[in-house]
């Protein structure tokens, strides 16, 4: 298992952590979202996902509610166990 | 990769020779910059409006040594591109009225996240110092962060603070005695353009040059073009020749990543200076906040504790605020009224009435509401203030979905129950214009405190001891029909739009104290102008139809227009006298039952409720109360419709759904009703 398979935040359960590989939604939501430090790279954390309605994420320490829209449109890698 | 060059400025302050100051105070929403704010101006401040926008704009003054320092509270911002009227306002006073100096406020415990505006402040020319803020939230989430390293990294001073507790303010007021004398030394760190954009930014420097508005920096517009801004997108294309426009929008549209690759920089630049400052010493310790959130955000656990919260602030309200509106009422209105009697004793009758009647009577009415609103911002207040209602927006996201809107729309809602007006100035916390104007139009539907009081007086005349359970059920069947209102104007209006959701949680902390009775100070001062003013005005135009031409209300305008559009109050069951009642609820809504005291009064030898009960069928009781509950906004809610939506359109918008709904909604119930033969 050399390249792990990359996924949607949507796809993370809760108590997971990723990190973000591309921001796919559109000019607008991609810079708000990187404004608030969701950039390629970085550690992200599932804080919240009851697989459906909103999601609560942990990324630079701050946590973030997300529709499940806008997080289907955050590819991420699921960190190495 | 991207390479990252080193780059510093050195820069010494002059010192300040000029006996004013102007210093701004700019930060990122959560991070205590009111509190800031309030512990330096106290109640030497001004809150009004920014020119042409609907963001508040918070000024205030203080002393200190021989200098006068003029504050300004620039809006929260996240950064400082055009993504929001605030962000835009933010960042033009900064680079076109050019304060002495900025300060940044800065969260110890979201310490990366909070110095991304930083990252965009420290580019302009105006001297810039952070307040470290919130140190004690950090520690209670597991960590600390070091002022002297981080200043030592960024190259600002840096002030820790602990602005809840009133600490820091001394050392914060000492680096400004510094900046003024001239001893302060900056030496910023500035972020700079990865180098695989580096190119394109010369390449736009040198096409951009030479037509630039001259307060916008060169190198910050080329930077904000390659973000995607749309303002100095729009400038720019509007002053550049059509050719050498074409060439950079050409340019901009093979860089569309660069927004991206800037805000990936500033987090590098951010990553690199925090490093050293930040101690995590209990890695992987759940902090209190987590804690928490684990019942606050649950979507079973969650509803039930906002359920458990707003019957609290329910109770609370009505509990403390309604026996002291009605000894205001009793103990202050009527003696007023009898005093002014007597000091008018020598005035026309006319002058009397409109004293009395007009002015004590309308107006007053509106007052004694005070401390039931009071008591109602401050228990939202301070909600919002230790970070719960962020979560109250999240658990009721989903119900929002169904109407188009999501969670943050709930949070203007809700203040609705306490005034509509505070409710529709509340929407400004929405960012997509559609979501706002939807929001506004459904704020009428929330169920005021005025509105609820006239129910809970009326209801008990013809439902005895179940006229709890009728009132309950009538709140909830408005709540009800506000949300079919939404799915059906979402559909219609607003094409099933929908918008984009993200909203930070904050770390809960325990708010400052007297900032937060300031806040309550000024949401009650502003709501006392606000429907003073308007109420005021109606008060005497209601006064005055209901005495002339006759001098009697029997014969006077009003009853005139009951009499014209008593057809309509037929197909709900009303007579004139309720028809009329309704009309003058518009002033405001308690003022159902002033009119009808009006109407009835004389006549009685039974008190208002028995004659009430006598006169009229609980058909016709429910079908009254109905239309009260959703009828026209009240004049105040109208004019701020009017302020919000900047636009007549929608506020008769408003106010046309209002009508429809509430008199199809009370004719269909007095039709039931009557089936049922109540």
């Amino acid at each position: 298992m050399q390249s792990l398979p990359i996924i949607t935040l949507a796809d993370l359960k809760s108590g997971e952590s990723a990190t973000i590989s591309a921001l796919k939604a559109g000019r607008n939501i991609n810079a708000r979202l990187s404004t608030l430090g969701f950039t390629p790279g970085v550690m992200i954390y599932m804080t919240h996902n009851y697989g459906h309605g909103p999601i609560v994420v942990t990324v630079r320490d701050t946590r973030i509610a997300l529709g499940r829209g806008e997080a289907q449109t955050i590819l991420v890698t699921r960190e190495k166990e | 990769m991207n390479l990252y060059h080193e780059f510093r400025q050195r820069s010494v302050s002059n010192g300040i020779k000029k006996e004013t100051l102007s210093i701004a105070l700019a930060g990122q929403p959560n991070m205590g910059k009111s509190t800031i704010f309030n512990l330096l101006t106290g109640l030497n401040q001004h809150v009004g409006n920014w020119p042409g926008k609907t963001v508040e704009k918070k000024e205030g003054e203080f002393q200190h040594n021989d200098h006068t320092i003029h504050l300004i509270d620039l809006p929260g911002t996240y950064s400082l591109s055009a993504n929001s009227p605030e962000e835009i306002i933010a960042r033009n006073f900064i680079l076109q009225e050019k304060p002495d100096l900025v300060v940044a406020v800065v969260s110890a415990a979201n310490l990366e996240r909070s110095l991304y505006l930083v990252s965009e402040l420290i580019v302009l020319e105006t001297p810039l110092m952070i307040v470290l803020n919130m140190i004690d939230v950090a520690e209670q989430e597991g960590f600390t962060v070091d002022a002297k390293t981080l200043q030592a990294a960024i190259g600002v001073p840096v002030i820790p603070m602990i602005a809840s507790r009133a600490s820091g303010v001394r050392g914060l007021l000492d680096y400004f005695d510094q900046f003024i004398e001239g001893k302060l030394e900056f030496f910023p760190r500035l972020p700079q353009i990865s180098a695989d954009h580096q190119y394109v930014k010369e390449l736009i420097d040198q096409l951009i040059d030479g037509f630039v508005p001259d307060y916008y920096p060169k190198n910050w517009a080329s930077m904000k073009l390659l973000e995607g801004d749309s303002e100095i997108y729009d400038i720019l294309k509007s002053v550049l020749p059509l050719e050498r426009w074409e060439t950079i929008d050409d340019i901009l549209k093979q860089h569309e990543d660069a927004g991206l690759a800037i805000a990936s920089g500033r987090y590098e630049w951010i990553e690199r200076n925090v490093r050293a400052a930040v101690n995590r010493p209990k890695l992987g310790q759940v902090g209190l906040t987590d804690r928490i959130d684990r019942f606050a955000t649950h979507p079973i656990g969650g509803l039930i504790l906002l359920a458990v919260i707003l019957g609290l602030t329910f109770w609370l309200t009505f509990s403390i605020g309604t026996p002291i509106q009605e000894w205001m009422d009793s103990k202050i209105l009527v003696p007023l009224g009898s005093l002014a009697q007597i000091w008018l004793i020598d005035a026309p009758a006319w002058v009397i009435s409109l004293v009395v009647d007009g002015v004590i009577g309308g107006v007053g009415a509106v007052v004694t509401f005070l401390p039931i609103i009071i008591i109602f911002f401050a228990a939202f207040g301070f909600l919002e203030d230790i970070g719960y209602m962020a979560r109250a927006a999240y658990v009721m996201d989903n119900f929002m979905h169904w109407m188009g809107l999501h969670g943050k729309s709930f949070l203007p809602l809700f203040l609705g129950f306490g005034c509509n007006v505070p409710a529709v100035m509340g929407t400004r916390v929405i960012e997509s214009w559609p979501a706002r104007i939807l929001t506004i139009l459904l704020a009428p539907f929330v169920p005021c405190s005025a509105r609820m009081a006239v129910i809970a007086f009326i209801a008990p005349a013809f439902f005895g001891r179940n006229a709890f359970l009728i009132s309950w059920g009538l709140i909830l069947s408005s709540i009800t029909i506000l949300m079919i209102v939404g799915v059906i104007l979402n559909k219609i209006f607003f094409k099933g739009e929908r918008t984009a959701f993200i909203m930070e949680l904050p770390l809960y902390h325990i708010p400052n104290l007297r900032s937060a009775m300031l806040l309550i100070w000024q949401r009650s001062l502003s709501f006392l102008k606000h429907a003073g003013t308007i109420i005021l005005m109606m008060s005497i135009v209601v006064w005055a139809l209901s005495v002339f031409p006759g001098g009697d209300l029997e014969t006077s305008f009003l009853a005139q227009i009951g009499n014209f559009v008593a057809p309509v109050g037929e197909w709900m069951g009303l007579d004139w006298k309720l028809t009329v009642a309704l009309i003058t609820s518009f002033m405001a809504k308690e003022n159902a039952i002033a009119t009808l005291g009006v109407l009835y009064g004389r006549t009685a030898e039974f008190g208002l409720l028995e004659t009430i009960s006598m006169t009229y069928s609980p058909a016709v009781g429910m079908a009254f109360m109905v239309v009260t509950l959703m009828f026209i906004p009240c004049a105040a809610t109208v004019a701020v419709i009017k302020q919000e939506t900047g636009s007549w359109k929608w506020t008769i918008v408003n106010i046309v759904l209002m009508l429809v709904v509430s008199i199809g909604a009370a004719s269909g119930v007095y039709a039931i009703a009557s089936r049922l033969g109540l």
